[in-house]
Formats: C-alpha cells, sequence, structure tokens
C-alpha cells in the first residue's frame, strides 16, 4: 500500500476514535445529569462527594466540583470494571456474553453519519465535519439502530429465566412497532427538503442541516412529524414513558435482571449512547444542527473560530434535548404493556400516515401553483 | 497472486456469507440458526455495498437483518423450540428430496458458472459505469445510486411491478386477516385467556 493511503487510513481511524471518546464521555456525563436532574426535581442534592484528593485540596473550587459531582462518573465507572464478576449457573453463556456487545456496537455505530459542524476554510472551500458523508444517511441510521434490539432479546432469552425473558420479549414487540411510526415520520421531512425548487438532496443528513440555514428549522414547518419523531425516539431508546424492556416495579431490572458489574455496564453506557446519538439526530433533522436561530444567520465569520462555535452550539441543543429527555422520565409515569401497543399501533401510525399524505398533498399543491 | 482492495474484501464477504448460511441449516439450536442467518444476511448487505448498491445494502439490513429477523427470532423463543425438535421430521423421504434438490441445483450453479466465467473477465461486457447524476425530468431514466434516481424509476418505469408486489403483499396481509379471524370464531370461548396472554402482563406468580 501507498503511504497516502495509509496516512488516509489513520487519519479516518484517528477521528473515529476521537468521535467514540466523545460521545462515549457525554453518555457517561448523561448518567451523571441523569442522577443530579432527578435529584433537584426530587428536592435532593444527588452525588456531592465523590472528589480526587489534589483536587478536594484546592480551597473553592475544590468543594465546588465535589458538590457537582464532577467525578462521580469515574468512580462508577471504576467500579463497573473491578466488580466481580458473576455469572449465573443457568444461563447460556455464549449469548450471555455476546448480547452487551451487541447492544452497545450498534448505537455506536449510528455516529458515523452524524455531521456536527462545518469548517470554512481561508479559500472558503466548506467542509462538512462527519465521519462519513452518506447519500443516505438517515437510512443507515435506521438500518443500524434496528440492530440494536438483537442486544436486548439475546441477553432476555440467554438469562433463562423469567423476568428477562419478559423483559426481551416486550422489547422486540415495542422496537418493531415504534420503527414503523419513526421511519414514517421522517418521510415528509425529506419530501419537504428534496421538493421541487428546494436545496436538498437524497436522505443526506447534512442536506437537511443546510436546508435550514438562514430560513426556519423543520420543527416549525412539520410540528407534527417533530412530535411524532421524538415520541418514537423515547420509545426507541427505552426511556421512561416506554421503559418496558426494564420496567423495575413489574420485571425487577428486566432483560439485564441476570447481568452485572461490567457487562450491566455496558448496557448501561450503550443506553445513554442511544439518548446523545438521538438528541444529536434530533438536533440535525429538526433544530437546524449548528445553523444559529431561525432566519437568523450565522453571527460567527467563518474560519476555526466559528467552526468551534458552530460544534459548541450544536452541542448545547443537543445537551437541551438530553435535559428534555431526563425531564420526561423524571415526570411522567410508564405506561401499561397494552396502552404501549396501543398507541404505537391505533393512534401513532395512523397520525404518522396521514401526517405523511397531508405533506405529500401540499408539496405537489405548491409545485403546481409555483409552476403555473 | 495480485489481490486488490476490493477482491480482498469480496472474498471476505462471501465467506461470510455463504458460511453463515451453511451454518444455518447445519446448527441444532435454531436461535443459533438466526443468529448466522442474520450474520449471512448482513455479509449479503456488504456484497451490495462493494457493488456500490448502497441503497438495497441498507435495505437489505433494515428489512431483513432489523426487522424479519427480529420476528424470527421472537417466534423461535416464544414457542421455546429445543434443539432436539427438529430430529422428528428427518424422513428418509424427505432427505432423499432435499439431497435431490441440493445436487440439482449445485449442478446448476456449476454448468452456469462454467458456461458464463468469461463474461466477467471479457472487457465488452463490463457493466456500464453508474451515473452520478441523471436527467430525472428526461423520459429515459439512466439508474444510478442516488436514492432520487431509484425512486424516480419505481415510479415512473417499473410502476406496474412495484404495484403488483404491493398487490401481491396486500393479498397476503388480507389473507392472514381473514385466517385469524376465522379462528377467532371457532374458540370464541378461548378467546378471552388469549387475550389476556397476548397482552403479555406478568400472571401473579404462585405463591
Amino acid at each position: 500500500m501507498d503511504a497516502e493511503l495509509i496516512q488516509m487510513l489513520a487519519l479516518k481511524v484517528t477521528y473515529a476514535i476521537v468521535m467514540v471518546s466523545v460521545v462515549m464521555s457525554i453518555a457517561g456525563y448523561t448518567v451523571l445529569a441523569e442522577r443530579k436532574v432527578c435529584a433537584w426535581m426530587q428536592g435532593r442534592v444527588g452525588p456531592n462527594r465523590t472528589v480526587l484528593p489534589f483536587v478536594a485540596a484546592i480551597p473553592f473550587i475544590g468543594p465546588f466540583l465535589r458538590n457537582l459531582g464532577i467525578f462521580q462518573p469515574l468512580a462508577d465507572g471504576l467500579k463497573f470494571l473491578f466488580k466481580e464478576e458473576i455469572v449465573p449457573g443457568h444461563v447460556n453463556k455464549f449469548y450471555y456474553y455476546l448480547s452487551p456487545i451487541v447492544a452497545l456496537v450498534p448505537a455506536l455505530t449510528t455516529m458515523t453519519v452524524l455531521p456536527f459542524g462545518e469548517f470554512t476554510n481561508a479559500e472558503g472551500l466548506t467542509t462538512t465535519l462527519v465521519l462519513a458523508n452518506v447519500d443516505l444517511g438517515i437510512l443507515f441510521v435506521f438500518a443500524i439502530s434496528s440492530l440494536g434490539v438483537y442486544g436486548i432479546v439475546l441477553a432476555g432469552w440467554s438469562s433463562n429465566s423469567k423476568y428477562p425473558f419478559l423483559g426481551g420479549i416486550r422489547s422486540s414487540a415495542q422496537m418493531i412497532s415504534y420503527e414503523l411510526v419513526m421511519g414514517l415520520s421522517v418521510l415528509p421531512v425529506f419530501l419537504w427538503v428534496n421538493a421541487p425548487g428546494m436545496t436538498g438532496s437524497g436522505l443526506s443528513l447534512v442536506s437537511i442541516v443546510n436546508s435550514q440555514e438562514d430560513a426556519a428549522w423543520l420543527v416549525l414547518v412539520q410540528p407534527l412529524s417533530a412530535f411524532l419523531f421524538l415520541v418514537a425516539l423515547f420509545a426507541e431508546t427505552n426511556r421512561l414513558p416506554f421503559d418496558m424492556p426494564e420496567s423495575e416495579t413489574d420485571l425487577v431490572g428486566g432483560f439485564h435482571t441476570e447481568y452485572g458489574s461490567f457487562k450491566f455496564g455496558i448496557f448501561f453506557v450503550a443506553e445513554y449512547a442511544h439518548v446523545v446519538i438521538g438528541s444529536a439526530i434530533f438536533t440535525t433533522l429538526f433544530l437546524g444542527g449548528w445553523h444559529f436561530l431561525p432566519w437568523v444567520a450565522d453571527p460567527w465569520a467563518p474560519g476555526l473560530i466559528g467552526s468551534l462555535l458552530g460544534v459548541g452550539w450544536f452541542l448545547a441543543k443537543t445537551f437541551c434535548l438530553i435535559f428534555f429527555f431526563i425531564w420526561v422520565r423524571w415526570t411522567l409515569p410508564r405506561f401499561r404493556y397494552d396502552q404501549v401497543m396501543k398507541l404505537g399501533w391505533a393512534k401513532l401510525l395512523p397520525l404518522a400516515l396521514v401526517n405523511l399524505i397531508f405533506y405529500v398533498i401540499l408539496v405537489t399543491y405548491l409545485d403546481q401553483a409555483a409552476a403555473s | 497472486m495480485n489481490l486488490s482492495l476490493v477482491d480482498f474484501l469480496f472474498y471476505v464477504f462471501a465467506t461470510i456469507s455463504v458460511g453463515g448460511g451453511l451454518a444455518v441449516i447445519l446448527s441444532r439450536n435454531p436461535v443459533t440458526a438466526a443468529m448466522f442467518m442474520i450474520l449471512s444476511l448482513v455479509g449479503v448487505a456488504s456484497l451490495f455495498v462493494l457493488l456500490e448498491a448502497f441503497f438495497l445494502a441498507v435495505l437489505q439490513v433494515l428489512v431483513y437483518a432489523g426487522a424479519v429477523m427480529v420476528l424470527f427470532l421472537f417466534i423461535i423463543m416464544l414457542m421455546d423450540v429445543g434443539p432436539d425438535s427438529g430430529k422428528r421430521t428427518a424422513l428418509s423421504k424427505t432427505r432423499l428430496i432435499s439431497g435431490f434438490v441440493a445436487l440439482f441445483g449445485v449442478g446448476l450453479l456449476t454448468v452456469l458458472t462454467l458456461e458464463y466465467s468469461g463474461v466477467a473477465t471479457d472487457s465488452a461486457t463490463h457493466w456500464q459505469d453508474v451515473a452520478e447524476e441523471t436527467s430525472v425530468e428526461g423520459a429515459n431514466v439512466v439508474f444510478s445510486k442516488s436514492v432520487k434516481s431509484f425512486g424516480y424509476g419505481l415510479f415512473t418505469k417499473y410502476m406496474l411491478p412495484l404495484q403488483v408486489a404491493g398487490f401481491l403483499l396486500l393479498a397476503a396481509m388480507v389473507g392472514v386477516i381473514v385466517l385469524s379471524k376465522k379462528q377467532d370464531e371457532e374458540k370464541s370461548s378461548e378467546a378471552t385467556e388469549d387475550a389476556s396472554s397476548a397482552s403479555a402482563e406478568p400472571r401473579p406468580e404462585e405463591a
């Protein structure tokens, strides 16, 4: 192989590793955010004891950081790593070990097509910051995330006990149902962006973001699509109104009841990685990605500073959505299982179909009106 | 031997899909068979990627690996099919028929491969390069790898096959509804019990 190819490969691998580490750290700190927000909502203080020895010695900043619980994820991670690995005797060993991996890999793979910023160099050439700008970005995300259900199903089955099995079965039914709603809810968005006269091209996430530059955010154009996508996202990430697979009160711990230490940690991180990636995808689709405000051009100048500010703005929007996820979790009660199914098939799916047909007619009408 | 990267990847993914397919029929445990089938389907999707048919690859993963196989696994787990449940069907007559079918398939494959093995190396019959952009407004649609042209072709030139395939699926769906309705009327006494177990609510434990 020639040096150029090796250099390119090394660069790509480095980018991928950096992105994985950033998303994983955000996922880790989302756990902390969950605990802190939950505590504040319940009038408690949350994690406020963990601190590194030398940091605690700093007079003012040390106690402040300790009260914020900044070091809690570190302690949690170490605990997951060094706890005793207990494998129950009645499990199917191979699938028991395989399922945490199957749960984590899709959660981390979807980030390859996720655009998070752009960089304009001195010649005015704009590069989008994304690992792979694929023409069918959103389909790729759906395809990979649809594989994530295997981790949960296999975990439930291989545990070979009652509650995990119920959790796994529930989750596979739920995920298949809400995948439909999710797919149907983004179709109008892509119809709108690819309509005659619009700038979009294909199913790429990059073109979706760029169509929202200096124009209305798609959440304002298509509020119903955004709402349906958000509900389906809650169901796909197994967050609280829909956390059938691990409803603690009736299934002990759901699919991961028989898991402990690091393997449980992987399930845990996979769930939060799903939340982070899901929020980021919602931001790119409906909240304008890294662009400033609806109808307002980006106030930052192109260049290194501008691109950093853009990425920061993108992250800020994503964090707001993550906060929304946590907020909903600690506010709403859980649906009953049959209610989840009824909501998905009898309410959300027809609504998504009506929404799609409405936008098909609207786009055609606007096209005809423009032509005549 | 001079292997390019694409050739090398082709052999890797071809091995995965064929080996996965073999493992599906050779493994005793139905769950293992289903997992190997997923592996095989993903391998075929990777082959589509190598052919630059990205749309087909993604659909393959989304529909087959992501949805159909989940249902397969779901059914296998619900019915609790064990490793030994396949043994009873191993009748000599069935074996004979399947043996003949396999032999015929391998024979056909061999003959076709020998007959057409020269085609790929013949430069005159090379596949046309896929076009990056297509004239969407014009009548003749060039088939390209962009999703837009795919959709345009599907709804203009290939409208009839699309409708026929859709009609076939509709017929299957109506058939399922009719069949399940009939069963429901016959055993109306068991219907209430079915409904309660279908909602998968955990039954009260026997203390």
